[in-house]
């Protein structure tokens, strides 16, 4: 089956990111397709390349960008939600006069109309979040 | 590209929370993709319909008049849940009215908003494919 994933949450503060995390990885196990991850309203947060987690305690968006990385999955953040939050990749931070992008690897900046698309194009959509 | 059922269920009082504001943000581009789109308002969600919404005091943009725009927009299946609304002490007339042109009939200017029950609501979730909840 096609699934997309939309992640409406923070990083640590909800444990949203957390299972959508845990259901792409059974998912892929399991055979199925992954057409997109989606992070939107605080969800961007976990695209952040600048977190750093006790070291006891699970990195968050590298677990996404490893991820990413073996299974070549598509992670799309939100521009108007993650232009709110201060989430910019180097395009987005050079076009705003920004001093600074915070992006990590695997995750793209793009509009709202992949979310839709996401819906369009897979089987089922997944929402985690509150 | 197909055509599938999309539904936007709001469940959040439109301040205190992004989700409402960011929920319509979602509606309005989805727009453009010519989808099978309606809203359900549920459980809080109701206040977000509601009429002479004043921010000034919460220094929050008072983005409520958008919700007038989405029948411009071809979203015009606007389903309110009355169980939400009669716990909460409110009515329909408590809502911004909310309208569109019918295209199939002479451009005649319809009510967008329908009262469903929670089992009729229950009915027509069940009839979509994409549910978005926010």
């Amino acid at each position: 089956m096609k699934f997309s994933i939309q992640i409406n949450e923070g990083p640590y503060q909800h444990q949203a990111s957390d299972t959508a995390y845990q259901f792409a990885k059974a998912a892929i196990a399991a055979g199925h397709e992954i057409f997109r991850v989606f992070f939107y309203h605080d969800g961007v947060n976990n695209a952040t390349r600048l977190a750093v987690p006790p070291q006891d305690d699970r990195n968050i968006s590298a677990q996404w960008t490893a991820l990413a990385k073996e299974n070549d999955l598509d992670m799309v953040v939100c521009i108007a939600a993650a232009q709110r939050r201060g989430l910019m990749d180097a395009d987005e931070a050079k076009r705003q006069g920004l001093d600074a992008d915070n992006i990590a690897e695997g995750f793209r900046i793009s509009g709202l109309g992949q979310l839709i698309e996401a819906g369009i194009e897979s089987d089922r959509l997944v929402v985690f979040g509150d | 590209m197909s055509v599938k059922k999309f539904m936007y269920i709001n469940r959040k009082a439109p301040y205190g929370t992004i989700y409402a504001l960011e929920s319509l943000e979602v509606v309005l581009i989805g727009a453009a993709f010519d989808q099978d789109v309606s809203l359900a308002f549920i459980g809080d969600g109701v206040y977000q319909l509601t009429k002479g919404q004043n921010t000034e005091a919460i220094g929050q943009k008072n983005f409520s008049p958008t919700y007038s725009a989405l029948g411009d927009y071809d979203v015009n299946k606007i389903y309110v849940e009355k169980e939400s609304l009669e716990e909460r002490g409110l009515s329909v007339e408590d809502l911004m009215p909310l309208t569109y042109e019918d295209e199939d009939d002479d451009w005649a200017e319809k009510d967008s908003i329908r009262l469903l029950s929670r089992a009729e609501l229950a009915d027509i979730m069940e009839e979509q494919d994409i549910l978005f909840s926010f």
